[in-house]
């Protein structure tokens, strides 16, 4: 009558079955969507220009009206509008992003040559903001209402109203200027010092060194946010009927807090936190400007001023793909820790 | 037989922005291996504050007093060692309410091995499936349901896990707060079948707290009735309803028809009023307010529990006049 | 017959309920030291900002009528000092205040607007257009409003207007998922069940139902909207989207980083207009928090 008892049962991981494929499937084919919307998006912004398209996006380059022929039929400029889409989405999907009026190379070379500085400074700073906002959130939560809770809760309330990047100006003027008889010890901007002995780990310390006051920035403006996530997720699952449970069958305080009810807000947090990456990479735009480093967000910005049509289409593209990625990264994540989402 | 189970003049009061509120106050009870004893009262009477000082769960604001013996140590001044020892494993609490007292991310086999393993860490992993496994056999659910998540059941499966969770590390007292309550009354039979069964076979001591006198009525070996935190009358499950000393468990007992008696169908009885706020208790017996029976006396001071022999015993100065 | 004695209207007990739900809140809201204090520091910068022409004159923002020397440190006739023009800081910031809120409003309407509609439609409706307008939500969601603006600016132009359309249109998204979330809890109801057989249609389910128990959540959501949108606004000014001409807390600081502000130790240039970003959006923030707890009664053991 009774049925053995299979072997993994005694595993204490989450197993996905079934229902994680089916949950899995759902969130691929809504990414998809999404990127989808975003390359009809991309697609009409452009096609709003005033005047002959071709022209616009295509000046300064061309000296013949051969050339501008040539220009015109490569991106399909001349098409009705359905064929210009087409003609569009192939471009994207094998990669040409169109040629960099101010570089004139192709936009996806400037794009992947500019990438790696963005994600460093996004990858560093989101890991550091989560761990060390996490941690506040507990505290904030555990100890409510006293003085670690109120002190915790103003100071991120505070640096959760400041932009980020006027914090960088202010930590550019304290640490890299210098104030008053302290000195200025960091770099005020830029990725990499002239002076600097040859050899990859020197250049590695180098690079290092100059991505503190960034990544300081970013990371106590998004800690601020993230600690208020956790600490609000933590106060939901204090409340709940099973921490009576847990404490009942003996297990101490910290055991309570740690395997339950921390684990258990953990979820939600997670989810926030990497919903969050289309603000930190928006946020990673600003910081780029304000430390002049060299990455996705300061080349798009300097595109405005020419205006490079096509590396603000490429960039666009690349940061919302950017987005809509971490987005379903987060979904999967979540999906895999708790099972109610996935029936 | 020794008392599993003894509860000697327990007070518990919080302290609130209105001033104190004693939600318990003064109770006596002792529960033995083998016995079934249940605590009846509306809601607010006090019932699951009592639950909760067995294992020292109360908040900790929460004032108490008196003395709390489980297996003659007492609860409420032992060290923080030997309480987490006792908890589950000399005495458990079955929670109201099982879709929130159970972690919802955890599945069914964790969370019934989670105390076996905190107080047995030496057992192994086989074991500890042999264990779940037989434990779900116990409360009539197949072992593969271990592998569940609390949201996968329905609400009577829930609430034998919550019954083979509170077995797990094979205690001597158990405490079921409402074990039935949001359950339909097939299930609530099956519930109560599974109790009983448990006790008679284990040599359990249970305290079953309800506000619903079916079931008590049914399962019981001694009753317990309470109200506005006190106890007001006390005695063996039948004959406590066949023939209820106290005014108001004359009232409990009288609102729920019996059938095959015809009077009941004609003259169901009710009682006005609602039970008094905690916090603004009134002078003398605090059923006053509401008793068809009360008179200056009654008013002017609280009666104690009067005995009338043969384990029966009412809080109550006119029980001879009013039967 | 004295007036005790008529019968009050269903619309006249409506009112009435109204008006003691409103003094409840206000009472509760009292309560909130923090929400107090913030709406104290909102109210003075409004004041601020619409009494900007009789505080401050005009005429200091016209760097060419500008009295003051280049960059002076603070004096007793500057007291921020002034900018790379001449100007004074405290005129600057006065009138920058005007544009900050007036953006940071206009964007939060536009965005209330459609996240509500779109919020209620979602929630209410069955089906599938009650599924399109979710996954239309959901991709609004994902869009970074920086890069957007940037395109926007490229294309038509740097305007405050842009400012206004990027952040609303960015923005709507997660007030739409809000207020969908609420829907759909409402709907659930038996109020509603009952009004429908009684007759309801849809339209007097959807505005006398479910919109007045949503307005609250709604009026908490767009408090907090309002900081985020002047945030926004501020670093999209920084970046140079906005209006060259007009002056606001992030234009004066574009102009500060320009000058290299931080390496000659203008700080006077640097700080104030950052402070009061912050003032502004912490006291939307505090407020609004207040709010949120005295409408969900869930939160107030926080």
């Amino acid at each position: 009558m009774s049925t053995t008892l299979a072997p993994a049962a005694a595993g204490t991981r989450p197993a996905a079955g079934p229902s994680y494929a089916r949950y899995v499937g759902g969130k691929l084919i809504g990414a998809l969507g999404s990127l989808a919307f975003v390359l009809v998006l991309n697609f009409f912004l452009f096609r709003v220009l005033p005047g002959d398209p071709a022209r616009t996006l295509g000046r300064g380059r061309f000296r013949t009206e051969e050339q501008l022929e040539q220009f015109r039929a490569a991106y399909g400029l001349e098409q009705p509008l359905p064929q210009q889409f087409l003609t569009f989405l192939k471009n994207t999907l094998t990669g040409d992003l169109g040629v960099s009026l101010r570089y004139r190379v192709p936009v996806s070379d400037l794009i992947l040559d500019r990438m790696w500085p963005t994600l460093l400074l996004v990858g560093t700073g989101t890991l550091l903001a989560a761990v060390i906002g996490i941690y506040l959130g507990v505290v904030a939560a555990w100890n409510r209402g006293r003085a670690a809770d109120r002190l915790t809760t103003s100071t991120t309330l505070t640096l959760y109203s400041m932009p980020e990047w006027w914090l960088g100006l202010l930590l550019i003027a304290t640490f890299a200027v210098g104030i008053g008889p302290l000195p200025g010890i960091f770099p005020t901007g830029g990725l990499h010092s002239v002076d600097v002995d040859p050899g990859w780990w020197p250049a590695l310390v180098d690079t290092a060194w100059h991505l503190v006051l960034p990544v300081i920035t970013i990371s106590l403006v998004y800690l601020a946010d993230y600690s208020l996530i956790m600490r609000s997720s933590l106060l939901d699952e204090i409340g709940e009927d099973y921490l009576q449970t847990a404490r009942a069958k003996g297990l101490r305080d910290v055991e309570v807090r740690r395997r339950h009810a921390i684990r258990n807000a953990l979820l939600p947090t997670t989810t926030l936190i990497a919903l969050s990456i289309g603000f930190v990479v928006s946020g990673a735009i600003t910081i780029e400007t304000v430390f002049s480093i060299p990455g996705l967000g300061l080349l798009a910005t300097e595109a405005l001023s020419i205006p490079d049509y096509w590396v603000l289409q490429g960039t666009f593209l690349v940061t919302s793909a950017a987005v809509i990625l971490a987005n379903l990264a987060a979904n999967l994540l979540y999906g895999l820790l708790d099972p109610r989402v996935r029936s | 037989m020794g008392e599993l189970l003894e509860l000697r003049e327990l007070t518990v009061s919080y302290r609130t922005s209105e001033g104190p509120l004693t939600a318990v106050r003064g109770v006596d009870l002792v529960v033995r291996s083998g016995e079934i004893v249940g605590v009846a009262g509306e809601s607010g009477c006090g019932k699951s504050t009592l639950a909760s000082t067995v294992l020292r769960l109360q908040p900790k604001d929460a004032a108490v007093t008196g003395e709390a013996l489980v297996d003659g140590a007492d609860v409420l001044t032992m060290g923080w060692g030997d309480l987490r020892a006792v908890r589950w494993a000399e005495a458990s609490i079955v929670f109201q309410g099982a879709l929130h007292s159970l972690n919802p991310v955890q599945r069914v086999f964790d969370q019934i091995a989670e105390p076996i393993r905190l107080h047995e860490p030496r057992v192994t992993t086989q074991e500890l499936e042999q264990r779940v496994g037989q434990l779900l056999e116990q409360v009539g659910l197949p072992r593969a349901r271990s592998r569940a998540y609390p949201h996968q059941l329905s609400g009577g499966q829930r609430q034998r896990v919550m019954i083979a969770m509170a077995l797990a590390c094979r205690p001597r007292l158990i405490v079921a707060d409402e074990p039935t309550t949001a359950l339909d009354v097939m299930v609530q039979a099956q519930i109560l079948d599974l109790l009983q069964g448990l006790v008679r076979d284990l040599g359990l001591g249970m305290v079953l707290i309800s506000h619903d006198l079916s079931v008590l009525a049914d399962v019981c070996d001694r009753v317990v009735v309470m109200y506005a935190g006190r106890v007001v009358e006390v005695g063996p499950a039948d004959e406590l309803f066949a023939d209820p000393l106290h005014p108001y468990a004359r009232a409990l007992s009288g609102a729920f028809p019996r059938i095959g008696d015809p009077a009941a169908r004609y003259a169901p009885s009710g009682l006005g009023g609602d039970p008094p706020d905690p916090r603004w208790l009134p002078q003398g017996c605090s059923f006053a307010p509401r008793c068809p029976h009360a008179v200056d006396a009654c008013r002017a001071e609280e009666p104690p529990l009067i005995d009338f022999g043969g384990g029966r015993a009412a809080a109550c100065i006119r029980v001879e006049e009013t039967r | 017959m004295s007036t005790a004695d008529v019968p009050l209207s269903a619309r006249q007990v409506t009112w009435r309920r109204r008006r003691l739900a409103t003094r409840r809140g206000w009472g509760e809201f009292r309560r909130h030291r923090s929400g107090l204090v913030g709406l104290v520091v909102l109210t003075a910068f409004v004041l601020l900002a619409l009494l900007a022409p009789l505080i401050a004159d005009a005429e200091g923002l016209e760097a060419s009528r500008a009295t003051g020397g280049v960059l002076e440190s603070p004096s007793g006739e500057f007291w921020l000092g002034t900018d790379e023009r001449g100007r004074s800081i405290v005129t600057l910031l006065i009138w920058g205040s005007r544009i900050s809120l007036l953006v940071g409003s206009l964007a939060t309407l536009i965005s209330m607007v459609i996240g509500t509609t779109m919020g209620l439609a979602s929630g209410f409706f069955e089906g599938w257009p009650a599924r399109v307008l979710f996954r239309i939500t959901e991709w609004f969601l994902v869009i970074p409003f920086i890069p957007l603006a940037i395109v926007l600016a490229s294309v038509l132009g740097r305007s405050l207007l842009n400012i206004v359309i990027v952040i609303g249109v960015t923005g709507w998204a997660g007030t739409a998922l809000l207020i969908r979330s609420q829907t759909l809890s409402i709907k659930e109801r038996p109020y509603l069940e009952r009004a429908k057989v009684l007759g309801a249609g849809r339209w007097h389910q959807m505005t006398r139902h479910i919109l007045p128990n949503v307005m609250p959540m709604v009026f908490a959501n767009t408090t907090l909207t309002v900081a985020l949108a002047i945030l926004a606004e501020t670093t999209l000014s920084f970046l140079g989207l906005g209006d060259p001409t007009r002056v606001s807390w992030g234009s004066m600081l574009e102009n500060a980083f320009s000058v290299g502000a931080m390496t000659t130790g203008a700080w006077w240039y640097i700080v104030p207009p950052g402070v009061c970003v912050v003032l502004v959006v912490l006291s939307f923030t505090l407020v609004g928090q207040a709010l949120e707890e005295i409408f969900n009664p869930r939160l107030r053991r926080r």
